[in-house]
């Protein structure tokens, strides 16, 4: 993971093989967990020794020991944050994923549509939702609506543009195949086309989630008393630098739980492709 | 049944394929006659595909027919089983679901006994689980061979199906299929372009000319089965696959096997 972990959208592939590669228990693999906790310890402690040395201030940059503990202390207070962002995504992102899925498996059987929305979708792709977010707080007030709704529309376009790459995979020998025992069009989508596209469809509920993680923390800095990303804004406002951190070593947390669960997916379901 | 049929199995009749200005296939006819093998050879381009596709129901000729068991195809046809130029696996599946691909596109129950029969025949016992890109290319074909043959067809369409193989592998599967044949006498059309492989497999060669492929002639291959290396390399097989290359690449060499006897 730590060698694919930043091309999250070009091959899931190769990212699944890299880490399915782990407890595979031979000799290499061991050194190389070793070499992973000694980087991290030296890297963190070394974090920690610097910033105690030169008696950095708190408030410019505290401590990884000061950040865990701020974590711990101040969790019950940030549980609650946690939970509103958790809704925000998880619906936003289930509204916008599945509007995604469904539109891409529509609009690539109709390959002249498809080049004429082409354009909207990349605009939508493109631009960055936050920006409407003040406008959808005008519209619907400082409640969940304008967040989830600002989340489905990050989100949403990132699955699609994904999954109608893999939809777009068409591999008319199979077809023919399954053609040639009178399949219907039904079948055709279900047990040929579907699946063929699973594997780009995964890459795109990963990138769509991540998106939707950055919208939803990024809406909740607009405006609005709750959410992590109210926290941050509160706690800088405040100069608590130490929770400060402590969320954003939430957020990354999150990130990187939404990555290994869609990895594990895939591994599981598309590593026929690998 | 018992009686040698009259009636020709598969009956392609003046068949023609046009794409738009370009002729592919031009008044082809020729029988196959049920529980036999017929090879269709000739060069790249002559047509072959296309004619085999349009037995199989999936492509519609725009002249001419072909009929089953003297009634016209026009469609996929449960009676015609179909193995493509490459194994044509679904990789997200194992062996086994591929091989249960056709009965789930039907929803029939599959005949388990049968295809354990077929999967130890081919050699397959025991790779039931593992997945198409685990397996070597002749594996991979010999899996497609059997889900082909798993629902009892009655002519079996191969198009070019070992011509992506070595030619060591190539010849294990000819002496499979011929092994199957003799098992199931199921009617068996085979395109290929190795002249050797129409010339051990077949009853009958059907010769297409290039462009815009037409019937050049059509031998019959008189030899016993299981046909040996011996009579493979005799003089009778020897002469044969003279003519038909004669009639492939030109009249030149046609004229001296004439001279010649």
């Amino acid at each position: 993971m730590s060698e694919d972990g930043g091309v999250v959208g070009s091959d899931v592939g190769k990212g699944f093989q890299s880490l399915s590669s782990f407890g595979t228990g031979g000799l290499r693999t061991r050194l190389e967990i070793l070499a992973i906790i000694a980087t991290a310890v030296i890297v963190i402690g070394g974090m920690e020794l610097a910033l105690r040395i030169f008696e950095v201030p708190l408030y410019i940059l505290p401590p990884p020991s000061a950040i865990v503990s701020a974590l711990i202390t101040d969790f019950p207070l940030i549980l609650p944050h946690l939970g509103h962002t958790l809704v925000v995504l998880f619906s936003g992102f289930a509204i916008g994923a599945g509007v995604g899925m469904v539109l891409a498996a529509v609009i690539t059987q109709f390959p002249f549509a498809e080049k004429i929305i082409a354009p909207y979708v990349l605009i939508l792709v493109t631009t960055p939702m936050l920006a409407l977010v003040p406008l959808l707080i005008l519209r619907f007030g400082f409640g969940y609506e304008p967040r989830i709704i600002a989340v489905a529309l990050a989100s949403g376009p990132m699955v699609m543009i994904n999954s109608a790459t893999g939809f777009r995979r068409v591999d008319s020998q199979k077809i023919a195949l399954a053609r040639s025992y009178g399949a219907s069009t039904l079948q055709i989508f279900w047990k040929v086309r579907a699946p063929m596209a699973l594997p780009m469809i995964l890459v795109g509920l990963m990138i769509g989630a991540i998106f939707g993680l950055l919208t939803a923390v990024g809406a909740e800095m607009v405006g609005g008393g709750f959410g992590l990303g109210n926290r941050l804004t509160t706690y800088s406002s405040m100069i608590q630098m130490p929770q400060f951190f402590g969320v954003v070593l939430l957020l990354s947390t999150l990130g990187i739980l939404i990555y290994v669960i869609f990895f594990f997916i895939g591994k599981k379901w598309a590593s026929w492709e690998a | 049944m018992g009686e040698y049929a009259a009636q020709a199995k598969l009956a392609v009749r003046n068949a023609g394929m046009r794409y738009g200005d370009r002729v592919a296939l031009e008044n082809c006819s020729f029988d196959v006659a049920p529980n036999t093998i017929v090879s269709i050879v000739g060069p790249s381009g002559c047509g072959k595909t296309t004619l085999l596709w349009a037995m199989s129901g999936l492509h519609n000729l725009t002249d001419g027919q072909i009929l089953l068991d003297g009634k016209p195809i026009t469609g996929p046809h449960p009676d015609i089983g179909l193995v493509f130029q490459d194994a044509n696996l679904l990789p997200w599946r194992n062996l086994m679901d591929n091989i249960l691909f056709p009965f789930e596109i039907k929803g029939q129950t599959p005949d388990r006994d049968w295809i354990e029969h077929l999967m130890e025949r081919v050699q397959l016992t025991g790779f039931e689980r593992n997945f198409p890109r685990e397996l070597s290319g002749g594996m991979q074909q010999r899996a497609a061979i059997v889900r082909a043959l798993s629902l009892r067809p009655s002519v079996l369409l191969m198009d070019e199906p070992f011509g992506a193989l070595d030619a060591f592998t190539r010849d294990e599967m000819n002496k499979l299929v011929e092994e199957i044949w003799m098992e199931t006498h199921t009617t068996i059309v085979f395109i290929t372009h190795s002249i050797e492989e129409a010339l051990f497999l077949s009853d009958r060669v059907v010769v297409l000319s290039p462009r815009p492929g037409r019937v050049q002639s059509e031998y019959e291959i008189p030899f016993e089965r299981p046909r040996t290396m011996e009579i493979m390399a005799g003089k009778e097989a020897y002469d044969l696959t003279y003519r038909i290359k004669g009639d492939i690449y030109g009249h030149q060499a046609k004229k001296l096997a004439e001279a010649k006897g």
